[in-house]
C-alpha cells in the first residue's frame, strides 16, 4: 500500500494535498521560493496597514532623494525618491499588487482557455483536433509582442484589457501540453472501461481524462505567472501597460531608465522587486513539479 | 440472442489495409458459455470491441457482415443507442484490472457511475446498490473497500470490480476478454468460479475470449478456435476436447502439459513456425504455412466452415476432403 502511510486518517483528496505539501517541504528550494512568494503575496496585500503613503503624491523639493543608508538619504523616504519627489517604496509596493494581480488572473484567463481546447481537441481528434492545433500554429507564428501591442492599441490600455491580452495569447502552451496529456490517457484501459459500461463521451473527459491531466497544468501555471509577470513589465515599460499614474514595475524601470547615471535606485530597486518575485515563483514550481512527479508515474502505464 | 454474420472488419494502416476479422459467424444463446480461443493476434478483442462499438475508429472499419443482438443489428444502431446498451445489456471485463480503473478516484465512485449512468440514481442510492454489487462479487468489507482507490487493492479485488461494474446494470451478454490472464493462478480460479456463480445467479450468456484452453474446459458450453481473424473449428466443448479435427486445434492441445503425462513418455507438441502478420497472410487457408497435414488446395483456396457432425464445424480441406 505505497503512498497512504501517514495520511492514512484523511479523506483521499486531502490526502492528495498532505502528501504534496510534504514533498514540498523535503525541497529547500520550494521552502525558500514558498516562503517569499508568501511573504509578497502577504506585503502586497498588507503593506498599507504598516507603510500608508500615497504612491501619487509628488514632493518636488524633495526630488531623487537616495536611499537612506546612502549618503543624502533619510528614513523618511526609505528606499528613496524619484525624479517628482515620488516616494520609491510605497510605489514598488504599489507596483507588486498590479503585477501579482495582472500575473495571476492572465494564467487563469490562459489556463481556463487552454484546458478546455486542449481537452477538446486531445480528446475528440480528427478535424476539431486539426482546427485547434492550426490555430494555436497561427497563434506561435504570431509575434506575441506585436498581437499584444496592436490589441492594446486598438482596445485602448486599461488593466482588464491587459489580462485578457497576455492570458489569450498564452493560451496555445496550456493547451499543447493539455492536448499531449490526454492523447496518452485516452488510450488508457480504464478510458475503454469507462466507455464499456456506457459512459458518455463528455462525462468521460471531465471526469476520467482531466482529473489525470491536471498535474502538469499547475506546475506550468506557477512558470507562466512568472512570464507573465516579466511580458507586463516589458509591455509597461513600452507604455502598453497599465495606465498611468498607477505605479507598475515596468513603467518605474522605463520611467528610472533617464536618470540611470544619477540614480540607480530608480531602476535597480524595482528590478530587483521583479527579480524576486519571478525567483520566489520559479522556486516554488519546480518544486511543485518534483513533488507531484510520482503522482504522474502512478497512473500505470 | 447474439448473432454475428460474416463479419469484416478491416484496419487501414501505413502498409495498406488488413483484415483483423475476417468473415466470423458466430452465434450465442441465452445464459450460454462461448469461448473463443486463439493465440495473440488472432482478432478475438477486435471482436469483442466490435460487438460492443469500441473500435477506435480510424483505423478500424466495418467492412461487412452484420451483428444483430436481440434482433437489432448493433451496426446501424445510432450512437448513442449503442452507447446505451453497453454496461446495461451489454457489459465488458478487460484483461488487465490493473489499468482498467481510473487511479484517480474511488472504486465507489467508479461503480457508481454505471447506476448514474444507466439507471439515474441519485447519490446515496447508487452507493447502497454499489456496495451490494461489491459484496455480490466477493469482496470483503464492500462498505470500507468502495471508499478505496484502486491502487490499495490487489489485482484480484481489482477484477472483481471490474466484474462489478460489468454486471452492475445485470445485463444479458457479458464478454470477457481474457479476464484471468493477468491474475495469479489461485485467484483465476476464484474469479472462474464467481463468474460461473453470477451467471448461474443472473442467467447472463458469456463470451470468454481466452488463449487458455484449461479455461475454456472449465467453464464453456461451446468453443470457436480463432486463427488470423476466422474461425477454423467450432464445437460444443465436450466434442472439441473429445474428438478436435482442425491441425490447428489439435496443435494447441498438444501445447498444453498434462497432468498425467510423465517428462520420458510424452513431450509436449510445438506448432512449428509463428502466426503471419496480417499484413502478409497467405492466399487460402491461413494456417497452410503451419499445418503438418497441408495439401496442395490449401495453398490456394480458402476452405469453407463445414459442419461435420450437427455441432461440430470445421474449415480444414485435409479434414473434409482429404
Amino acid at each position: 500500500m505505497k503512498g497512504a502511510g501517514r495520511f492514512r486518517h484523511l479523506s483521499a483528496s486531502w490526502r492528495l494535498w498532505a502528501e504534496t505539501f510534504q514533498a514540498l517541504s523535503r525541497s529547500p528550494g520550494a521552502v525558500i521560493g514558498g516562503l517569499l512568494f508568501v511573504a509578497i503575496i502577504a506585503v502586497s496585500l498588507g503593506f498599507p496597514l504598516l507603510y500608508p503613503r500615497d504612491p501619487l503624491a509628488q514632493e518636488l523639493l524633495s526630488r531623487l532623494i537616495p536611499p537612506f543608508w546612502q549618503e543624502g538619504g533619510s528614513l523618511a523616504y526609505p528606499l528613496g525618491t524619484d525624479n517628482l519627489g515620488r516616494d520609491v517604496l510605497v510605489r514598488i509596493l504599489y507596483g507588486s499588487r498590479v503585477s501579482l494581480l495582472v500575473g495571476f488572473s492572465a494564467v487563469l484567463v490562459a489556463s481556463v482557455a487552454g484546458i478546455a481546447l486542449g481537452l477538446i481537441s486531445g480528446y475528440y481528434g480528427g478535424r476539431v483536433d486539426h482546427f485547434i492545433m492550426r490555430l494555436a500554429d497561427v497563434f506561435m507564428a504570431y509575434p506575441f509582442m506585436l498581437l499584444t501591442i496592436s490589441v492594446i492599441a486598438v482596445l485602448g490600455n486599461s488593466i482588464f484589457n491587459l489580462i485578457l491580452v497576455l492570458g489569450l495569447s498564452d493560451w496555445v502552451t496550456y493547451a499543447r501540453t493539455i492536448r499531449g496529456s490526454v492523447l496518452s490517457i485516452k488510450k488508457k484501459e480504464f478510458v475503454m472501461a469507462a466507455r464499456s459500461v456506457g459512459t458518455p463521451h463528455r462525462v468521460i473527459l471531465l471526469r476520467h481524462v482531466f482529473p489525470n491531466v491536471l498535474s502538469p497544468i499547475l506546475v506550468l501555471g506557477t512558470v507562466r505567472v512568472a512570464n507573465i509577470i516579466i511580458w507586463e513589465s516589458g509591455l509597461s515599460f513600452l507604455g502598453m501597460g497599465v495606465p498611468p499614474p498607477m505605479p507598475t514595475w515596468g513603467r518605474m524601470l522605463a520611467e528610472g531608465r533617464v536618470y540611470i547615471a544619477d540614480a540607480w535606485w530608480l531602476v535597480t530597486l524595482p528590478g530587483l522587486a521583479i527579480m524576486l518575485t519571478i525567483l520566489s515563483i520559479n522556486l516554488l514550481g519546480d518544486g511543485l513539479r518534483d513533488a507531484l512527479d510520482p503522482r504522474l508515474r502512478n497512473i500505470p502505464g | 440472442m447474439l448473432s454475428i454474420t460474416d463479419l469484416v472488419i478491416g484496419f487501414h494502416t501505413p502498409r495498406g489495409t488488413i483484415h483483423a476479422v475476417d468473415g466470423v459467424s458466430l452465434s450465442l444463446d441465452e445464459g450460454e458459455v462461448l469461448g473463443v480461443v486463439g493465440e495473440s493476434g488472432c482478432g478475438k478483442s477486435v471482436l469483442a470491441l466490435s460487438v460492443l462499438g469500441l473500435l477506435p475508429q480510424p483505423p478500424a472499419f466495418v467492412a461487412g457482415g452484420k451483428i444483430l443482438f436481440r434482433d437489432q443489428d448493433l451496426l446501424k444502431l445510432p450512437g448513442d443507442a449503442w452507447r446505451r446498451l453497453r454496461g446495461n445489456a451489454i457489459g465488458m471485463i478487460f484483461q488487465e484490472p490493473m489499468t482498467a480503473l481510473n487511479p484517480v478516484f474511488t472504486v465507489g465512485n467508479q461503480l457508481m457511475e454505471v447506476f448514474r449512468v444507466h439507471r439515474n440514481l441519485g447519490r446515496a442510492e447508487a452507493l447502497r446498490e454499489s456496495v451490494e454489487m461489491l459484496a455480490k462479487v466477493g469482496v470483503p468489507a464492500p462498505e470500507r473497500r468502495v471508499k478505496e482507490y484502486p491502487y490499495q487493492l490487489s489485482g484480484g479485488m481489482r477484477q472483481r470490480v471490474m466484474i462489478a461494474m460489468a454486471l452492475a446494470c445485470n445485463p444479458d451478454l457479458l464478454l470477457a476478454d481474457e479476464p484471468t490472464t493477468a491474475l495469479d493462478v489461485s485467484i483465476q480460479a476464484q474469479i472462474l468460479e464467481l463468474m460461473i456463480a453470477l451467471k448461474e445467479d443472473m442467467g447472463t450468456a458469456i463470451m470468454l475470449i481466452t488463449h487458455d484452453l484449461g479455461v475454456v474446459a472449465e467453464m464453456t458450453q461451446r468453443v470457436a478456435v480463432m486463427y488470423t481473424g476466422r474461425i477454423m473449428e467450432e464445437a460444443s466443448t465436450v466434442t472439441l476436447f473429445d474428438n478436435p479435427l482442425h491441425p490447428y486445434t489439435l496443435g494447441l492441445m498438444g501445447a498444453i502439459p498434462r497432468a498425467d503425462a510423465t517428462f520420458e513418455t510424452e513431450a509436449l507438441t510445438e506448432i512449428q513456425g509463428v502466426v503471419p502478420g496480417l499484413g502478409n497472410l497467405p492466399p487460402g487457408c491461413h494456417f497452410a504455412p503451419r499445418c503438418p497435414r497441408v495439401m496442395d488446395v490449401c495453398r490456394t483456396e480458402v476452405p469453407p466452415l463445414v459442419a461435420v457432425a450437427p455441432d461440430h464445424r470445421v474449415a480444414c480441406w485435409a479434414v473434409t476432403h482429404g
